[in-house]
């Protein structure tokens, strides 16, 4: 778009075009974020709804004030609280350590299906979208009865001799590592085949044609070519599982701390709102930070 | 027809494959590739000899290109054996290979700028630094692309994509060159002038080129030598002028260049020259190259458009090489143009003429009666 005097008022097609989705934005995330901005800024109270109004009218003396209280100890209480910040590490540490995962498990995966016959690539396609045709919760509640101590992978390593007690998986962080790795695979594998479709067959020729052996042309070519698209299935993977409450809630048991169980908790079990709020928009700082830095870094890379 | 290779200087003319004493530089033995039922190359051998610019060349499907990928290590032939400089390279991979290939599609790195992309080979070499800058500035110089170093592929236009892929295949001073379309992307300007440039650096820094080409132009502006190639097999090998002036079949006849096709049978043999009957003609045909043939034995006589003189008088001798007909058509062609010539029996020839004189100030055209004739060193008799 040009700047300065010279510039061109856009066409109202166009404008229109981008307004839907930026109305749908608006109207969806800016002002449900706006509701829970002012939750968290309010201070519980024993009432329905359970907190108390920001912006009052009071009358002092005769006069009549526009009373504006903006409570900010929602927010102190959960910096300070030792609990609220070891949920947000262990929901990082998790959410790290599951995106790790996928990646290993994804990125071959998706390697395969972009070398594979094109044939067979719808086929591979559908394969990999099929576990979205079941709810996402029946599938998790699944990996209970494979997880648990008299579950299918006991069975399994018993039956083959390989352990002679059952292993305790239900209930500890590696199922929760487990279920999220599971849920989110398609979402790491996708953007990457995306991508390593596109990849030109004869780069990797030309790499081995000018000396480079294919394990080396493969970290060399394929790898850094292929990073928007790790970069792309990190992402999907990464923030959606900070936030996950279903596969720790049902997978993780009492002891895994991931800050989407405990904003749970405040809000169902303890009716703390404005608290539940604090976590969520803290959660959203926490997540956005990371992702306008990477965007930055993006848009610098392809200026250089 | 650019048939003009560039002149180059005669002294170091060099034409190996006349000398029975020198050894070939490239040996293709009896190779054969099939994919499943397909033979995309059938037992073909070839020599091709050290500072050659060899061409391949045929209609998409040939096998052409399967031929060149098994030359750089892609392709592994199904049968046959592949020496490179005396060293059996068959079963060797190609990041092993004395040969480096120039993509068609280019296939430069899109996240290396132009240096590093010309570096990776000489990388791969573990060469000290000092080492790959020198030779990489020293083939930037050659190619000319002096000042694009830091800019990536997609910065550059197509001429300056193509000179980066030559530059990293060259840098690795390769015992063998090989080319897969190189210009296939370019206009047809920057083609002409560029296949000059190719033989120009070909010539300069001796190397062996085998380049891969659908376009016959292209085969015979930079090639040396050339085969022509149909399904799978090798239809003829020679420099461009014996393929031209003297095909070996109708296939190569029509493939290279433009060409009348004339169906006849053998009259007699007097001498140095064959004599023809052509009934399409209503003519003889007499010829100075003779082949042998048996009477009622089917022949075509092929005679290129530009040997063929148009006029609107009789020739002098009539009575063979000579018919009458009427325009049917003419294709203006800016230099040249192609008169389409319909015989009393139907048949059609086509003659070529330079256009000396302004379009309308040209004394033949379309319905005019006009006489077709050459002479006998203009034909060639093929037998297939």
């Amino acid at each position: 778009m040009r700047n300065g005097p010279g510039r061109v008022r856009p066409p109202l097609g166009r404008v229109l075009l981008v307004a839907v989705p930026f109305a749908w934005l608006a109207a969806f995330f800016l002002f449900p974020f706006l509701i829970v901005l002012k939750l968290s800024l309010s201070e519980t109270a024993l009432a329905q709804p359970p907190f108390l109004p920001i912006v009052e009218w009071v009358e002092e003396a005769g006069d009549l004030y526009l009373a504006i209280r903006l409570r900010v100890q929602n927010y102190l209480t959960l910096l300070s609280d030792g609990l609220y910040l070891a949920a947000f590490t262990s929901s990082l540490r998790i959410a790290a350590t599951a995106t790790l995962l996928a990646l290993l498990v994804a990125f071959p995966v998706a390697l395969g299906m972009a070398r594979c016959r094109a044939e067979i690539r719808p086929f591979l396609l559908l394969a990999v979208m099929l576990p979205f045709w079941t709810s996402f919760l029946i599938r998790v509640y699944a990996w209970m009865g494979i997880l648990k101590d008299d579950g299918l992978f006991n069975a399994l390593l018993l039956g083959l001799g390989l352990i002679a007690e059952p292993l305790v998986l239900l209930d500890t962080e590696t199922a929760v590592l487990i279920g999220i790795v599971y849920s989110y695979l398609p979402f790491m594998i996708l953007p990457i085949f995306a991508n390593l479709e596109k990849h030109d067959p004869s780069l990797l020729e030309a790499a081995v044609d000018l000396g480079c052996r294919p394990w080396k042309a493969f970290w060399r070519i394929t790898v850094p070519l292929a990073r928007p698209g790790i970069w792309a299935g990190c992402f999907l993977v990464f923030i959606p599982a900070v936030g996950e409450f279903v596969v720790p809630d049902l997978l993780g048991g009492a002891d895994t701390l991931m800050i989407g169980r405990t904003l749970w908790l405040e809000f169902f079990t303890n009716r703390d709102w404005p608290l539940a709020s604090a976590v969520a928009i803290l959660m959203l700082l926490v997540l956005v930070v990371p992702i306008v830095l990477f965007q930055r870094q993006q848009a610098l890379e392809r200026l250089r | 027809m650019a048939t003009a290779r560039p002149i180059r200087d005669p002294r170091s003319r060099i034409e190996p494959w006349q000398d029975p004493e020198a050894a070939p530089f490239v040996r293709i033995q009896g190779v054969t590739k099939t994919f499943g039922d397909l033979y995309a190359v059938d037992n073909v051998s070839l020599d091709i000899f050290k500072g050659e610019f060899f061409a391949l060349l045929g209609p998409s499907g040939c096998g052409k290109s399967t031929l060149l990928r098994m030359l750089a290590g892609f392709e592994k032939p199904t049968a046959g054996r592949i020496l490179i400089d005396g060293v059996d390279m068959t079963d060797f991979p190609p990041w092993r290979r004395p040969v480096n290939m120039m993509f068609q599609s280019y296939a430069l790195f899109p996240h290396l700028t132009v240096r590093r992309n010309i570096a990776f080979g000489l990388e791969q070499e573990r060469l000290p630094r000092a080492e790959i800058a020198e030779r990489v500035a020293e083939v930037v110089r050659l190619v000319r692309l002096e000042g694009l170093e830091d800019r990536k592929p997609e910065q550059l236009s197509g001429g300056q994509k193509q000179r980066v892929a030559l530059a990293r295949a060259l840098v690795k001073r390769p015992k063998v060159l090989l080319l897969d379309e190189p210009l296939g992307a370019l206009d047809k300007k920057l083609r002409d002038q560029t296949q000059l440039e190719l033989v120009n650096i070909q010539d300069r820094l001796g190397l062996t080129f085998v380049i891969v080409t659908h376009d016959q132009e292209e085969a015979m502006t930079v090639g040396s030598r050339m085969a022509i190639m149909r399904e799978g097999q090798i239809a003829q090998i020679g420099t461009p002028s014996e393929i031209y002036e003297y095909p070996a079949s109708r296939f190569v006849a029509e493939f290279v260049g433009e060409v009348n096709l004339i169906e006849a049978r053998l009259l007699r043999v007097e001498g140095t020259f064959m004599h023809l009957r052509a009934p399409a003609l209503g003519c003889a045909i007499v010829t100075d190259r003779p082949v042998p043939a048996l009477p009622g034995e089917p022949l075509w006589v092929a005679v290129r458009p530009e040997k063929m003189t148009i006029a609107k008088a009789p020739p002098r001798e009539t009575g063979h090489n000579c018919v009458e007909g009427e325009v049917f058509d003419i294709e203006y062609l800016g230099d040249v143009s192609v008169y389409h010539v319909r015989l009393e029996s139907g048949a059609m020839l086509r003659a070529t003429e330079a256009n000396r004189l302004r379009l309308i100030e040209r004394p033949i055209t379309w319905e005019d009666r006009v006489w077709l004739s050459w002479g006998p060193d203009a034909s060639v008799v093929l037998k297939s």
